[in-house]
């Protein structure tokens, strides 16, 4: 159930996410999900991509430091407390969310939110056990 | 002023045949005393007798900080202990300081250099003279305090720190005269303005100032706001502490070298040999007198160039022009040495670190900021920031641990840092770009 995305560091300045996109857009992979964390010197651009290992090669030959992470893409109800409940239920397992960035579907009516957990294993198996809705890590890449 | 009339204008003939003379004892005093200097003689295949002539002096070998290192902490002391009255020491932030020793007659001549120095400033024994080195290991406090007392002058002793006072001892001593850091002047004015004190109605009217590097542009903006004259003064401990050169109010062009004390040298850093008349290179000094710690053409890495034109003040000594470079790579960041070597030893250390930094300085106000740029690399990658943020935090204190200086972490993308000629910049020295 993990889904593979990339990490890339950034110094803030100008161009260096033009030149992320236009190495991916050359390439022909397709940004599925984005997350851009920054401070005031540097970035951290997390990306779900249609290609993981093109997108990783390009990038690397370009120079950038680029790095894999397993991250869950959880399904949630798109609906007033859809994420309060499952924070919730991760909450009373002990488990924590590093960080996590959200996109909605063009079809239907779930959102799906990308999470980075401390502990994704058993993260994986508790949404599992209480039947709660991800994505591949293929099909995310696919969708 | 000229303090020290019969030696600051001694005709150069006889002040030459002092310095060889005194040059001569030297050398005997060294190879009887210092077991390191008997060995580098003998290596040299040479005797104190050899030394016929001040020419002679090349056929003496260098002296080096790492010899002192080496030596740690008195082994190239000439006297017993016994005959030692003071020590101090450098900064020793990697736990290697050179220490060095003075005994009574070196203490003399050293407050005498430095009586010299006030006098060549304009100061009398009718000033008050506010020191604002600090006291302790480092030389500038007490080589001032002392250099003070034998001019005769009132010494207000305020040592570094608790700025606002020192604007409010300043305004309220009346002091005339002011040693410090330039930038700490510098600082000492902006506090005063924040404090609605007027530096130009204050009785103050001239400043010493040394220990870091300035600019003739930073001088003028002292001078303008303070409306002081501003001199340079030169030493280091390994030599004597302030003192060793000073520039005198008539001329504000070259510092005047204690050539009495002081046998200087300007050579070429890679080859050792004399580089032509007025041409720029390293200075080594050999201590003519100092019988603590005798050093034979210490190698003091600082750039300059030495003028031996007579000087419109009277003296006869030769001036040094303002230290602008080192022919190492040191940097003095807020009066702390730092390596680039150190800080590439503490990057190293760090795990999965890349081997690319670059260290730039520039001066925030009046403050000296360091920013250690690091190439981020694959095995230190992160995609969470707060790991990154340690990271850098851990460096930060890493290097504030062992070199006492807080610097500003920036990491940087892979190759972001320029090579030149395959080697990398170390250094980018924005503080005299003004």
């Amino acid at each position: 159930m993990k889904c593979d995305q990339l990490s890339i560091f950034l110094e803030n300045r100008a161009g260096r996410l033009a030149e992320v996109t236009r190495l991916l857009s050359e390439s022909k992979v397709n940004i599925r999900a984005l997350s851009l964390a920054d401070t005031s010197d540097f970035g951290i651009l997390r990306l779900i991509v249609s290609d993981f290992e093109k997108a990783q090669k390009v990038l690397k030959d370009a120079g950038f430091t680029v790095g894999k992470t397993s991250v869950v893409a959880v399904v949630v109800d798109d609906h007033p407390g859809g994420l309060h409940n499952l924070l919730h239920l991760l909450r009373d397992s002990g488990i924590n969310v590093e960080y996590m960035y959200a996109f909605v579907q063009q079809s239907g009516s779930n959102a799906v939110i990308i999470f980075r957990f401390d502990k994704t294993e058993q993260a994986i198996e508790l949404l599992t056990e209480k039947k709660i809705k991800m994505i591949p890590g293929n099909e995310l890449s696919q969708l | 002023m000229i303090f020290d009339v019969d030696m600051e204008t001694m005709p150069r003939e006889e002040l030459e045949q002092l310095q060889l003379r005194r040059l001569k004892s030297l050398c005997e005093r060294v190879y009887e005393n210092v077991p390191f200097y008997n060995k580098k003689f003998k290596e040299k295949g040479i005797e104190p007798g050899d030394i016929k002539s001040l020419d002679d002096i090349t056929k003496l070998p260098f002296t080096e900080k790492q010899d002192l290192r080496n030596h740690y902490p008195f082994g190239l002391f000439a006297v017993s202990r016994d005959n030692i009255v003071r020590i101090h020491s450098s900064s020793g932030t990697t736990g290697k300081a050179t220490v060095v020793g003075y005994t009574k007659r070196d203490i003399r001549n050293w407050a005498n250099m430095m009586a010299r120095s006030f006098a060549a400033a304009g100061a009398t024994a009718d000033d008050i003279i506010h020191n604002a080195y600090g006291y302790g290991l480092f030389t500038g406090g007490l080589g001032v305090h002392y250099g003070a007392e034998a001019l005769g002058a009132t010494i207000v002793p305020v040592s570094g720190g608790g700025t606002r006072r020192q604007v409010m001892l300043l305004k309220d001593f009346g002091s005339t005269l002011i040693t410090s850091t330039p930038s700490y002047a510098l600082f000492l004015y902006e506090t005063a303005q924040e404090l609605g004190i007027d530096f130009r109605t204050l009785p103050l009217r001239a400043g010493i100032f040394g220990a870091e590097p300035w600019s003739n542009s930073m001088r003028k903006d002292i001078e303008d706001k303070m409306n002081i004259k501003a001199m340079d003064i030169y030493g280091l401990s390994e030599i004597m502490g302030p003192g060793v050169a000073i520039e005198c109010i008539e001329a504000q062009n070259g510092l005047h070298i204690m050539e009495d004390h002081f046998l200087p040298e300007v050579i070429d850093p890679e080859t050792g040999k004399h580089v032509g008349p007025g041409e720029v290179g390293e200075l080594v000094i050999t201590t003519l007198t100092k019988e603590g710690i005798p050093l034979i053409r210490y190698r003091t890495k600082d750039l300059t160039r030495i003028n031996y034109a007579a000087c419109r003040c009277g003296r006869t000594f030769a001036r040094m022009e303002r230290v602008t470079g080192r022919s190492d790579d040191m940097l003095i960041i807020r009066g702390v040495n730092v390596f680039p070597s150190q800080i590439e030893s503490i990057l190293i250390e760090t795990d999965g670190l890349s081997p690319y930094y670059q260290l730039v300085v520039e001066r925030e106000g009046n403050l000296d900021i360091l920013t250690v740029k690091v190439e981020m690399s694959p095995g230190i990658f992160s995609d969470e920031i707060k790991n990154l943020q340690k990271l850098e935090r851990n460096i930060q204190r890493n290097i504030k641990e062992f070199l006492g200086v807080t610097a500003k972490i920036k990491l940087v993308e892979p190759k972001s840092i320029e090579r030149s000629a395959g080697k990398a910049t170390r250094i980018i020295d924005l503080r005299n770009q003004k």
